[in-house]
């Protein structure tokens, strides 16, 4: 990785009649590098993204994304960025072919080069059997892929994608995670927005969680977690049971304290790996004959990282009942802003 | 399986072309994309299309024998008026469209692309230009079928072509003003129709003025629906009147020159949000 940032955000402020989307935003990310903006709704996500694609012009600060000035240089840059978004913006009454042909002509293409390139990406992101039919008739994950092959047209050196996985189903969101990881290896620098701390640990180098329009804390997804507590494994000792021969057994799989609560007979204990010890912690505690009410693992959310950062927990908003959230579980619901 | 290295095969290298090749190239690829979604939305066609042969019917045949015009038949008469409130209602679709787009998040991809800004305003506008001219075909059949029978040069029937043109893109232009400016794309629909009532049957498009009362009239004679009906009229039946035809054109050309540039401002004012 180079040492030349290749997304850099100074100050940066946007005011949307009394409310102040983006309050003072820095960031930056180095060449070839994958970061994670993680934050709930209505944090600035998106207005930031927008101001770095040229879509937005900021009212204070500066940015540079590729060496470019996103306003006095904005043109120019617009031939080196790609931008997927959570609305998948492909035109739903072309087929899939037709889009990303469009695209191409747009991005000043020859006719040739951009029906090479269409069935070039058509190929890589498993959709040449769609290719003819109209994309009004893809799966929300079929889109997601078109609206991100379109956006790698040019194989630009810096991609946005704006919370390229909300909405989608767990297998949706898992093919893309694929997808998106494959793209480092390309060499290109990646911004992804997210609300689920799971997706910027799978993705990023760097992450940096943003709250009411500025960055309330940056690093790597394990500096992060250990400001938060990473994951715990979490029981409730039933009726009869002892929680005293219970902490005894799971103190050897503890990495820090556990804590006990009497009363309601329940324990978390901090752990790392939790998933390989699970089987394990279980034979445990049938050895020790402690009988279970329920035993759960739980790895950090956005509600924890806010938590721990903020003293409150982010909402997860406007989460619908079939949208798929792996990782953050709306603990309480309270207002973002 | 997905393979994600996306770099391409060969080297993938935007042309190096004048600016100006580029306004109207980018124009012309979303013109193809709008042509290219009609055969797939058909109800659209099928309705804007249906639409002025019902008018061409209930004048023709229910009202028509009620309405009396002076040197030629009320049928040759109502086709000039069918054929100017045809391209002016067909220019609706140019703010249905836009509105669409940006209520889709399209146009925040096409911002963000090093394409012309204008080219999302112009090729929309090419493309309903197209489709107002097949349009206009059709009726033109429709009302041969019903009894029309124009008069003079194949070359006057072609310059009333040109003028219904000129009329269709310059009314896409008011057109797409107002899809821009509507905040959904039901806003858009019903003021973009709502204010060519008036002027449609306040005019000489399906009856003669001079029945009109006289303040009535006064509107009637010089708005640009009139106007543009009676010079197309003019052509198609051997009676040409310059004055009327300038004046027509000019209308247009007026609305252009101030429209275009209207369009284009509030574009980038709505889309810089």
């Amino acid at each position: 990785m180079g040492n030349k940032p290749a997304i850099l955000a100074e100050g940066l402020e946007k005011q949307y009649g009394k409310t102040r989307a983006l309050a003072g935003l820095d960031l930056s990310a180095e060449e070839g590098s994958v970061l994670a903006v993680l934050g709930p709704n209505g944090a600035g996500k998106t207005t930031a993204v927008r101001i770095l694609t040229t879509l937005l012009r900021p009212d204070a600060g500066r940015a540079e994304v590729a060496g470019f000035d996103v306003v006095r240089d904005a043109d120019a840059l617009r031939a080196r960025i790609g931008l997927a978004g959570q609305y998948a913006a492909v035109d739903e009454n072309l087929t899939g072919y037709e889009n990303l042909e469009m695209f191409g002509r747009l991005y000043h293409l020859s006719g040739a080069t951009a029906r090479r390139r269409a069935n070039e990406l058509l190929e890589r992101f498993d959709l040449t059997d769609a290719s003819r039919r109209v994309v009004k008739t893809y799966s929300g994950g079929m889109r997601r892929r078109l609206d991100l092959a379109a956006s790698l047209i040019i194989a630009p050196p810096v991609l946005f994608l704006d919370e390229p996985t909300t909405g989608l189903d767990i297998r949706a969101r898992l093919a893309m995670w694929e997808v998106i990881s494959g793209l480092t290896a390309s060499g290109t620098t990646v911004l992804l927005t997210t609300q689920y701390l799971e997706e910027a640990d799978q993705l990023a180098h760097q992450i940096a969680v943003v709250d009411m329009g500025r960055v309330i804390a940056r690093g790597t997804s394990d500096e992060l977690k250990a400001r938060v507590g990473g994951e715990r494994i979490e029981l409730t000792v039933a009726r009869g049971g002892s929680l005293d021969a219970a902490v005894e057994a799971l103190r050897s799989y503890s990495s820090g304290n556990i804590q006990v609560n009497s009363a309601n007979r329940h324990l978390i204990v901090p752990v790392t790996q939790g998933a390989q010890i699970l089987t394990s912690i279980v034979r445990d505690l049938d050895a020790a004959q402690v009988p279970l009410d329920d035993l759960a693992l739980r790895r950090p959310t956005l509600d924890d990282v806010f938590l721990a950062l903020t003293g409150r927990t982010a909402t997860s908003g406007e989460l619908s009942a079939d949208e798929e959230t792996p990782a953050a579980r709306p603990v309480a619901r309270s207002s973002a802003r | 399986m997905i393979t994600s290295d996306i770099r391409p095969v060969e080297i993938v290298k935007p042309q190096a072309r004048p600016r100006i090749y580029w306004t109207l190239m980018d124009a012309l690829v979303l013109a193809k994309r709008n042509l290219l979604q009609i055969p797939r939305i058909p109800d659209e066609l099928i309705f804007s299309t249906i639409q002025p042969i019902m008018f061409v019917l209930l004048f023709r045949y229910v009202f028509g024998g009620a309405i009396a015009v002076q040197g030629t038949s009320y049928v040759n008469y109502l086709m000039a008026g069918i054929f100017a409130q045809t391209v002016i209602f067909g220019a609706t679709s140019t703010g249905i469209g836009l509105a669409n787009d940006l209520q889709r998040g399209l146009v925040d991809r096409f911002r963000s692309l090093p394409m012309a800004k204008s080219a999302v305003l112009t090729g929309r506008t090419i493309s309903d230009l197209a489709r107002n001219t097949f349009v206009v075909i059709v009726m033109w059949t429709v009302g041969l079928l019903v009894g029309f029978r124009p008069e003079g040069t194949v070359i006057a029937w072609l310059a009333a072509g040109g003028i219904l043109l000129l009329t269709s893109f310059a009314f896409s232009w008011i057109s797409a003003m107002i899809g821009i400016s509507a905040r959904t794309v039901e806003a858009a629909q019903s003021a973009g129709f709502i204010w060519l009532f008036p002027l449609t049957f306040a005019s000489s498009v399906f009856v003669p003025t001079q029945s009109m009362p006289a303040w009535l009239r006064v509107f009637a004679d010089h708005q640009p629906v009139s106007l543009i009906a009676n010079a197309v009229r003019g052509l198609l039946l051997n009676q040409p009147d310059a004055s009327t035809i300038l004046q027509a054109i000019a209308w247009c050309v007026g609305i252009l020159v101030v429209f275009v540039p209207l369009a284009v401002w509030q574009y980038g004012r709505r889309t810089a949000r």
